[in-house]
């Protein structure tokens, strides 16, 4: 019971940023684009929001703010993509670098002390007594919000006529100019957006678990979006489970280290990893069937 | 390169110098500190003296190849971003070896050290241009989860099986002997990893633009359908392109564990991979203009030393002018090639008659 319990309650903390990170870049792909720049973004949201909740003591106030550094950050992004010749991924990976440094920079003097975090939901303490168990399960408030995120994006790209005009920009161009759709507005909106949602993934990191800011804060959850959002197959519903996923395979392994096993424990962390390989070479080329959209530089 | 094409390449090139000063001007000048000082001691700490380009062409030497192992890729059309990992995997075989083979002479176990770094480089990339061809899978993110595989690899490897037991805080393999380092280059500070990384990137330089092999491989790049269409083995050329661009990623590491490190441990991961992409798309693939441009990026990262010491600036600025430059660069990209409209219509028209007789009446 406690083990199982205690890689859930892992998976939750590692996977809540996975869940914010990889829902963005999801309605960031489903418009065509592909943002590689989200590690910056990670790093800049969980550095602004650590600052603001330093300075106000208010971390709902730190998530607002990373929410839009991050919304900056992805409209610069949009914007310059718009670009004729710019290429997205090399424009990402710029970012990337430009965006860490700017957080390490600004970062430098956050090292030290302790911003209020974000209150937990208390499920643990009020199921049970045990403090191993209550400290599993009193779960992240931006997991929650993240649930209710990932089903409010599948609701508006399903059923809203916003989200039926961002999938046709995303599937073809072509056809959505004959729409007279602004196809350079929505991939800049739904870059922005991802950017907003990678920066509350970041307040996520410094606001709760591992709840500081330090240069060494983000293990790569940013560029690791781009893989979760294929292992969802573009759905965000299924971004819940792959961030559960992603986040448990690396939770795994201090649980399992508490029982004696210590063998694996890198490999184990990359299972998603090969996982996600094996769907590509099973499915190949990702078809519209799938959810994949078309004008996505990585499908053509 | 013709003048047309030169002029193409110094306006975005321009453009972006000019951006990329004035927005890390403003950074550093809102951050409190004199930005023409700063400007000035990158340069001196760059290349101001013997001493900064040695620290330049130090740091040059890897980027040379990482920049190499995206570069190549993308002559015959593919974007590999995975380069990191094959560095790891690269420098992991070669220290491996190099532990092993500790006893034999330095001039038999070089060699095969390197070339195990780069088998083991070019067999991990070359297996992405592989599942490309056999199963459609973009090369890219292939190459991307192909990458995080290698580090958690390395990483398992450094911590368990060729784990010294001697390292304590910081898991590393078994340290290779003082006769097994690689010497600087005759003359100078500078190890022999440079004079690797500018022969493989003059010689690549050299076959794509003087022998069949580079013409075909840029035509399986740029058309595929023409290639096929003129009898090329296309899916061999680019797989060939991606494995030799994964052979420069795990020569790299092999390089930086023979010279530097002296065995496989985290700090052979310091991002030398990622910095190639932006090289390689900064040199617009050219692995002549890899030379440049990984120089000029060898001597910012070493600047920031200096600018530590001086003005007590963040060794973060470093990195934040980096992005500030990549940003800019790929952003100018849109500026290249462009055709103002009046000059197209001045080209279009034809000659008049009188421009003709003119020189008859002179």
């Amino acid at each position: 019971m406690g083990v199982p319990l205690a890689i859930l309650g892992g998976a939750i903390r590692v996977g809540t940023p996975l869940l914010w990170v990889s829902l963005g870049e999801t309605v960031t792909e489903k418009a065509g684009r592909i943002n590689l720049g989200l590690e910056g973004t990670l790093l800049m949201g969980a550095m602004t929001a650590f600052a603001v909740s330093l300075g106000t003591g208010q971390p709902w106030l730190g998530v607002l703010a990373a929410a839009l550094v991050g919304t900056v950050l992805g409209l610069l992004h949009g914007l310059l993509c718009g670009l004729p010749r710019v290429n997205d991924i090399a424009l990402g990976i710029a970012l990337m670098l430009a965006g860490s440094g700017l957080a390490f920079w600004l970062g430098k003097p956050l090292i030290q002390p302790s911003a209020p975090p974000l209150p937990a939901v208390p499920i643990g303490t009020a199921l049970t007594d045990q403090p191993a168990l209550r400290a599993a399960l009193d779960i992240n408030p931006l997991f929650v919000l993240g649930l209710v995120g990932a089903l409010a994006v599948h609701l508006v790209l399903q059923r809203s006529r916003i989200g039926l005009k961002l999938r046709v920009v995303g599937d073809s161009d072509p056809a959505a100019r004959a729409f007279g759709l602004a196809v350079g507005r929505y991939r800049m909106g739904a870059t922005a957006f991802g950017g907003a949602c990678a920066g509350v993934g970041g307040a996520s990191l410094s606001l709760f678990y591992p709840g500081a800011w330090s240069e060494a804060l983000s293990s790569g959850q940013g560029v690791m979006a781009v893989a979760l959002v294929i292992f969802a197959r573009w759905d965000p519903r299924r971004c819940i489970w792959a961030a559960l996923l992603f986040g448990g395979a690396s939770a795994i392994s201090p649980a399992l280290q508490a029982l004696g096993y210590s063998q694996g424990y890198y490999l184990l962390a990359a299972l998603p990893y090969v996982v996600t390989l094996a769907i590509l070479i099973g499915i190949g080329r990702p078809s519209a069937e799938a959810g994949a959209p078309g004008e996505l530089s990585l499908n053509r | 390169m013709n003048v047309r094409e030169l002029l193409s390449s110094l306006i975005p090139a321009g453009a972006a110098l000019v951006l990329t000063v004035v927005a890390f001007s403003l950074a550093v000048g809102l951050a409190g500190f004199p930005p023409v000082e700063v400007w000035s001691l990158i340069l001196q700490g760059g290349f101001g003296d013997a001493f900064a380009w040695q620290n330049t062409l130090q740091r040059a030497a890897p980027l040379l190849l990482t920049g190499l192992s995206v570069a190549l890729p993308a002559q015959a059309g593919r974007t590999i971003i995975g380069s990191e990992g094959a560095l790891g995997l690269g420098g992991l075989a070669a220290a491996a070896l190099g532990h092993a083979m500790q006893a034999q002479p330095a001039v038999v176990v070089w060699p095969l050290m390197a070339l195990a770094g780069a088998l083991v480089g070019g067999l991990w990339i070359g297996l992405v241009g592989w599942l490309r061809e056999a199963r459609e899978v973009n090369e890219t993110i292939a190459s991307l989860l192909m990458s995080f595989i290698a580090i958690a690899v390395f990483n398992q490897m450094v911590e368990t099986v060729l784990r010294d037991p001697a390292s304590l805080n910081k898991p590393s393999t078994h340290p290779l002997p003082e006769a097994l380092m690689l010497p600087p280059l005759p003359g100078l500070d500078v190890h022999w990893g440079l004079g690797l990384g500018l022969i493989a990137a003059v010689v690549a330089g050299a076959v794509l633009k003087f022998t069949p092999l580079g013409l075909a491989l840029r035509v399986a790049g740029g058309n595929p359908t023409t290639g096929l269409g003129v009898g090329l083995r296309v899916s061999a050329l680019t797989i060939g392109a991606c494995a030799a661009g994964g052979a420069c990623a795990g020569l790299a590491g092999a390089v930086e564990v023979a010279a530097v490190h002296g065995a496989a441990n985290a700090s052979l991961l310091a991002g030398y991979g990622t910095t190639g992409i932006l090289i390689a798309f900064a040199a617009r693939f050219s692995p002549w203009g890899v030379i440049p441009v990984a120089v000029l990026v060898g001597g910012i990262a070493a600047s920031g030393s200096l600018l530590q010491r001086r003005l007590g600036l963040p060794d973060a600025a470093v990195l934040v002018l980096l992005g500030f430059a990549f940003v800019a660069l790929i952003g100018c990209e849109t500026l290249r090639g462009r055709r103002w409209p009046q000059r197209q219509r001045r080209a279009a028209a034809p000659p008049a008659p009188t421009v003709i007789a003119e020189p008859a009446h002179g």
